[in-house]
């Protein structure tokens, strides 16, 4: 808008190229959405991101095998191929062959080998391995299975024969949680300070703004690394995923907090919250009336884009070791396996979690652009 | 005024912006001559194509923006059509500032923050001219003093956020006409101001186009403003003129339905106190794949269903000089 | 100017001290001290302590008094360069740091150079020519270099490298200089072994800035001072590079210290999956032997490294440049 605006005593606007009228009647989320839905990558991110956090919450129906079950006989095995049509061409549906492996005495590698003469179909929604939901609901229930002795490792085992693809599926769910649950708490950090930074002002302001740069001028891995190497040994899994999940928001909330801040000031120069001011109302009043909805849209892309910088986070700390700690298991830990290149150049498979980790950051990437275009009036 | 020395002349003007919404037809045939030593004053609503008609004619319209129709500039016996020209191209840049210079709405906005507005008057010269710097400055301080600015040594070196906003509207100016230009198109070059800075700007344009002898486009949605600067006035409403006379015709005897809700909603000296002025009602449409009628109809009082709604009605003249498009003077 | 140098340094030695203290609550944290691990690791050597020998230690080490007192001992050891002994190491402190911490500087420098003379170009093409085949392919590196952990980029160069060339990517020198003296030849093998961890460490630094300059530079591109040099007849590509490039630019340039504290995290992981003759792989193994007063030597050296680099970069670009911090402050 410019100066134009209003010195006509006809109703205008000056947006020449980009309104349209029915956007005049359109509230401020339902403009979001609709932008946002043009935005088709974005979308088909969502959609694969919602996808990724429902097996998470789910996983152990999706698995093919617990998480911890151990198969001697395919230690290191590649990933399974399945099949359609036999040895002699006759279409037989989805199936896997049995598998003979053989130790190479000359590497000293295990060689698998299929056995063609052996055919086992696969089945969905079968009785298999049984497992405790949430750790509160029995049930024996998966979504894919093989009948018969037959074995499916859709992306290979790792040295002591647990199916990747089943710990993949486990890892999620402290993979994928800690970034929201990390976000969360930096979330409420962030806007509490950053907040009263911005919207207050003065001496208060000064400090926050103090300790936000410190932890901004500050390089963040050797702190974690350090803060995380301190978490006792000792502790159970629970205490130490919520550990790590304070250590990373402990240095994450900084930049959110920024961010908080700078927009409040910006908001607070509005005519509108000098009105409501003038008009009697209450910090609090006009804080969670006036200014929070003004930067919803803005907070949630920013939240969206630092959901993934936690993720990393958490999955380098697990690959070194020092964040989750078997056997818990996390993409970062998972990928424990391949820290040298002689393992990485025989078992390649064991880099997949690695690929999920990278598909999950780059769909968080995608919705984050869509929404902060989608979010951005001037668009 | 005879054809023989129009300097511009501007035919059936279309510029479209393709967009993935649909065609937006913000200039739709637009015509009409610019004379030597003249003023045509383009009036109309925010939205209503009148900038992007003036950015039309020195093809820099912003993307995804196509111009069509023609655009004659006669020079010295010779006539190009800015329309065939490349935008990016030399013959167009050679126009651009020296022949056609145009001053903004915004002067804050329009110098660049990092650098010098002497920098920036001295670009003016460097491109067109060639000149060393040295006498590009010694140029920058004349026309500063020329229009006006106090200290010009001083302020040669001066950043744009260091001088009020009437100071960098003459600076502006003085950027603008560095060429001695035959045509200036101001795009609402006062909007911005305060009042009293206005009627300084306009004073100063007025003296300069008599020392000058150049043409004037003026743009602005100001009747007031036209009243005091224009020799004719075209009205422009939804990417159309809808009426085109002397700034006499258009006060005396406004003849098209818009124009003459525009001059009711100005305050007038001796009319009832506490009376009510009267506003248009609606709002200006979008010239989204416009459908072909008058661009009025929906917020016109006399409105005909079945004749304002079933084509674009043509200009009629009505009195010499004179033409309104509107379906109640056909016949 | 100097009043700016002068209040800078404040913050800075005022930042120096909040993060000494943070250290030392870290290097606290783990059940036992220093003295306790100390013992248990020279009773496992064979060696015996009295009571008393163990209470004149603890007096030695200021370990009797309060927790101030401890950290008031070690922060004055600390700034006369006394760092402690590395447990496992069996060394001074101060002399593993400093075979390691020239490297560590010198890698992330030349990151930080990478990452700057990469991205700003890239960035200015794509947007300039915003939607072209070029732009489609930098934003995809760019996504992907943002969305890769740096450990694993660190592992798949180093498996292409192995694989297809035969080469071994870890480490920054070859064999025959790596405990050779400093020579002609030892820098000229250390460049040729520099640009992997470059690359790797600075991916993301790089996709990310190529994005901010491609995203201020289009929102410049639209501003109505590039209209006004437009329509003065300036040529499209000179006027582009003299306005809208330069203002894209200087807050990107201004901040250019803010890329230290993530190249530093960066070169941390990377460091010790490529098992650099760094500061990192030495953190590492202190941490995991939970040898607290090495990893937090080090995780405070690298601090004030980092912050000392932020302000001299800072200092540089206001004496190049006096706008500069007008315009940060603005």
């Amino acid at each position: 808008m410019d100066a134009a605006t209003g010195d006509l005593p006809v109703q205008s606007h000056e947006r020449e190229l980009t309104s349209e009228e029915r956007y005049y009647l359109a509230s401020q989320w339902q403009l979001m959405w609709r932008k946002f839905r043009k935005h088709r990558l974005a979308v088909v991110a969502a959609l694969f991101l919602t996808m990724l956090y429902v097996v998470a919450a789910s996983y152990e129906f999706w698995q093919i095998h617990s998480t911890n079950a151990q198969y001697n006989d395919y230690l290191n095995a590649p990933p399974s191929t399945i099949h359609l049509f036999d040895a002699d061409g006759n279409f037989r549906g989805p199936f896997v062959y049995g598998v003979e492996n053989e130790l190479n005495l000359e590497t000293f590698t295990r060689e698998y080998a299929e056995d063609t003469s052996k055919i086992y179909p696969l089945r969905f929604f079968v009785r298999g391995d049984s497992y405790k939901f949430w750790g509160l609901i029995e049930g024996d229930l998966h979504f894919l299975g093989v009948e018969g002795d037959g074995k499916l490792f859709p992306l290979g085992t790792d040295s002591l024969g647990r199916d990747l693809f089943s710990r993949i599926l486990a890892g999620s769910r402290i993979s994928l949680s800690i970034g929201l649950v990390g976000v969360f708490l930096s979330f409420a950090l962030g806007c509490i300070l950053g907040g009263i930074s911005g919207y207050f002002g003065g001496p208060v302001d000064l400090v926050i703004q103090r300790i936000i740069e410190f932890l901004i001028s500050l390089p963040t891995i050797p702190l974690w690394l350090a803060l995380s190497a301190a978490v006792p040994a000792r502790w159970p899994p629970v205490q130490v995923y919520f550990a790590i999940t304070v250590i990373l928001s402990i240095f994450g909330w900084a930049g959110l907090a920024r961010v908080v801040r700078g927009k409040l000031l910006e908001l607070r120069e509005y005519d509108y919250v000098t009105a409501s001011t003038l008009a009697g109302a209450t910090h609090a009043h006009i804080i969670f009336s006036h200014l929070l909805p003004g930067f919803m849209s803005y907070l949630i892309v920013h939240l969206t884009l630092a959901i993934p910088s936690m993720i990393l986070a958490e999955t380098s700390l697990s690959f070194l070791g020092l964040g989750i700690r078997p056997p818990a298991v996390s993409w970062g830990t998972l990928m424990q396996d391949a820290q040298n290149v002689r393992s990485i150049a025989v078992q390649p498979w064991m880099l997949t979690p690695g690929l999920f980790v990278i598909a999950a950051v780059l769909m968080f990437n995608f919705v984050g652009d869509g929404l902060r275009d989608a979010a951005d009036p001037y668009r | 005024m005879n054809s023989d020395a129009v300097l511009l002349e501007i035919k059936d003007l279309r510029t479209y912006f393709h967009l993935d919404e649909g065609v937006l037809k913000a200039v739709d045939g637009v015509s009409f001559n610019i004379y030597p030593n003249r003023v045509l004053g383009i009036v109309g609503e925010s939205g209503c194509g009148k900038s992007i008609t003036a950015r039309s004619i020195l093809r820099i319209v912003p993307a995804p923006g196509k111009v069509n129709g023609e655009i004659l500039f006669h020079q010295n016996g010779s006539t190009v059509d800015l329309v065939t020209l490349s935008p990016h191209g030399p013959q167009i840049r050679g126009i651009r500032g020296r022949e056609i210079a145009m001053i903004f709405q915004e002067p804050m906005s329009a110098f660049s923050p990092v650098h010098t507005i002497g920098n920036q008057i001295m670009e003016a010269v460097l491109v067109h001219e060639r000149v060393d710097k040295a006498e590009a400055r010694r140029r920058a301080i004349e026309l500063l003093t020329h229009v006006g600015i106090p200290m010009p040594e001083r302020r040669v070196d001066a950043y744009p956020h260091e001088m009020s906003g009437g100071m960098l509207q003459r600076a502006m100016i003085a950027m603008a006409l560095a060429l001695r230009p035959q045509v200036l198109i101001a795009d609402e070059p006062t909007t911005a101001l305060d009042v009293t800075i206005q009627a300084q700007i306009l004073r100063l344009m007025k003296k300069l186009k008599s020392e000058i002898g150049m043409s004037i486009i003026f743009i602005t949605h100001d009747l007031g403003v036209i009243a005091n600067m224009a020799d004719d006035v075209a009205v422009m409403y939804l990417g159309r003129v809808v009426e085109f006379g002397s700034v006499r015709q258009i006060f005396r005897n406004p003849q098209h339905p818009y124009t003459r809700a525009l001059m009711k909603s100005i305050p007038k000296i001796g009319e009832e106190r506490g009376a009510k002025l009267a506003s248009i009602q609606g709002t200006v449409p979008v010239p989204l794949d416009p459908p072909r009628r008058c661009g009025f109809a929906d917020r016109c009082p006399e409105f005909i269903a079945g004749r304002c709604d079933v084509d674009v009605p043509p200009l009629i003249e009505t009195e010499p000089g004179h033409q309104v498009r509107c379906v109640l003077y056909e016949n | 100017m100097w009043g700016y140098v002068l209040r800078r340094v404040s913050y800075m030695l005022l930042t120096i001290w909040a993060l000494s203290f943070v250290v030392f609550v870290i290097i606290q944290l783990p059940p036992g001290d220093y003295l306790s691990t100390y013992i248990s690791s020279q009773q496992a050597q064979g060696n015996t302590f009295d009571d008393a020998a163990i209470a004149a230690l603890r007096r030695q080490y200021g370990l009797d008094g309060t927790f101030f007192d401890q950290y008031w001992k070690w922060i004055t050891n600390f700034l006369q360069g006394d760092m402690g002994r590395s447990f496992e190491w069996n060394q001074p402190v101060t002399v593993l740091l400093a075979e390691r911490l020239p490297l560590t500087m010198i890698l992330s420098i030349s990151t930080l150079i990478f990452v700057y003379i990469v991205a700003i170009p890239i960035g200015i093409y794509s947007a300039l020519n915003q939607y072209s085949l070029g732009d489609y392919v930098f934003s995809t590196i760019g996504f992907i270099g943002l969305a890769i952990p740096n450990f694993m980029l660190a592992l798949i160069l180093m498996y292409v490298l192995f694989k297809y060339f035969g080469l071994s990517a870890g480490g920054l020198f070859s064999d025959q200089y790596a405990t050779a003296p400093w020579s002609l030849g030892k820098v000229l093998d250390l460049f040729q072994h520099l640009w992997v961890p470059v690359i790797v460490i600075g991916m993301a630094g790089t996709a990310g800035l190529i994005r901010v300059m491609r995203g201020s530079l289009l929102d410049e591109l639209g501003k109505q001072y590039v209209v006004t040099a437009r329509a003065k007849g300036v040529r499209e590509r000179r006027l582009i590079f003299k306005y809208p490039v330069r203002i894209a630019i200087n807050p990107i340039v201004s901040t250019i210290g803010w890329q230290l504290p993530r190249i530093v995290s960066g070169e941390t992981i990377v460091a010790i999956v490529l098992s650099l003759p760094t500061t990192g792989p030495l953190l590492y193994r202190a941490l995991l032997s939970q040898d607290m007063y090495l990893a937090g030597s080090i995780v405070l050296t690298l601090g004030v490294l980092t912050l000392v680099g932020t302000f001299i970069s800072d200092i540089l670009l206001v004496m190049v440049d006096p706008r500069i911090s007008f315009e940060k402050k603005a």
